[in-house]
């Protein structure tokens, strides 16, 4: 624990992480230029997770936290997805 | 001074306290989501015209901002264990600005739709079909809810920087600062959805 309240996040780790969800954020703007049909949405929705992981883990402090965060985290994470996919099946196959 | 040192105070169940409330907004925010999947699934066609009806440079812009603001808020915490207070107050400044610049593009992006008549309950929305209908009231709805989190993210980052003038929030007592943060990359972390979601799907 002591050990981990010493640890300062640099300020250039943010500016970093900030440079990488911009690029991510202009290149999910201009993959969906391009028309791929469905994989357009699931590339957004990719690039999308992959920022929201940085997101949660620099931000928002994840990686540095009690790991019983994560958990929860993505406990509440799986329990939307598996929502959804519930939900979509029934659509799908009613 | 020595009362002060003994004050009782537990961040990690602070932590956990904020953590808990940000669970209930992504399951809130999940179940619109659930409601977006269902109907976008339904009316597939409908939802893939409105869509091109958005501006994807406005949506991208409005992207950068929040993401932006979540660095400085985040860096504002840096500054403050690192004892500097007048960089922390900076970078939170600079957060409560990006934040209310997002809110004026919204404003101009929402009064460009009201103008063309397509709000909800509008007769003209209603005439093109219940494909557009659903998506500009998911539209609506969603990026109104999000707005209002900009808006108490806002209240709660002043309050924040009230407390750290008066040296309540200091290097080693910055909970709550980390607090607010965490509500704001929240918000910042539904945009990152929302906006592929409702510009990016044509």
């Amino acid at each position: 624990m002591e050990h981990e309240k010493d640890h300062i996040i640099p300020y250039r780790t943010f500016l970093y992480v900030l440079a990488g969800l911009i690029v991510l954020t202009l290149i999910s703007v201009t993959v969906t230029k391009i028309h791929l049909g469905t994989l357009t949405v699931f590339i957004a929705l990719l690039i999308a997770a992959v920022k929201s992981t940085f997101v949660l883990r620099i931000f928002m402090h994840l990686k540095f936290e009690n790991r019983m965060f994560t958990i929860m985290v993505i406990a509440v994470i799986l329990l939307i997805g598996v929502v959804i996919f519930i939900t979509l099946l029934d659509y799908l196959y009613r | 001074m020595s009362l002060k040192m003994e004050e009782h105070r537990d961040d990690l169940a602070s932590k956990t306290g904020m953590w808990l409330f940000l669970f209930t907004e992504m399951l809130l925010f999940g179940g619109l989501f659930v409601v977006y999947s269902v109907y976008r699934y339904i009316n597939a066609d409908a939802f893939h015209l409105a869509a091109q009806e958005l501006s994807v440079p406005v949506g991208t812009i409005n992207t950068i901002i929040l993401l932006i603001s979540s660095a400085t808020i985040a860096m504002s915490v840096t500054a403050i264990r690192k004892n500097n207070k007048k960089l922390s107050l900076l970078l939170l400044g600079f957060t409560i600005l990006l934040g209310l610049v997002f809110l004026g593009n919204k404003y101009f992006e929402w009064g460009h739709h009201i103008k063309e008549n397509i709000y909800p309950g509008s007769p003209v929305l209603a005439s093109r079909g219940q494909g557009d209908v659903l998506f500009y009231g998911l539209y609506y709805f969603m990026t109104g809810l999000h707005a209002l989190h900009i808006i108490i993210g806002l209240v709660f980052i002043g309050f924040i920087a009230r407390l750290i003038i008066k040296d309540r929030i200091v290097s080693d007592n910055y909970v709550l600062l980390e607090n607010s943060g965490l509500y704001w990359h929240l918000v910042d972390l539904i945009w990152i959805f929302l906006f592929p979601l409702f510009y990016l799907i044509t």
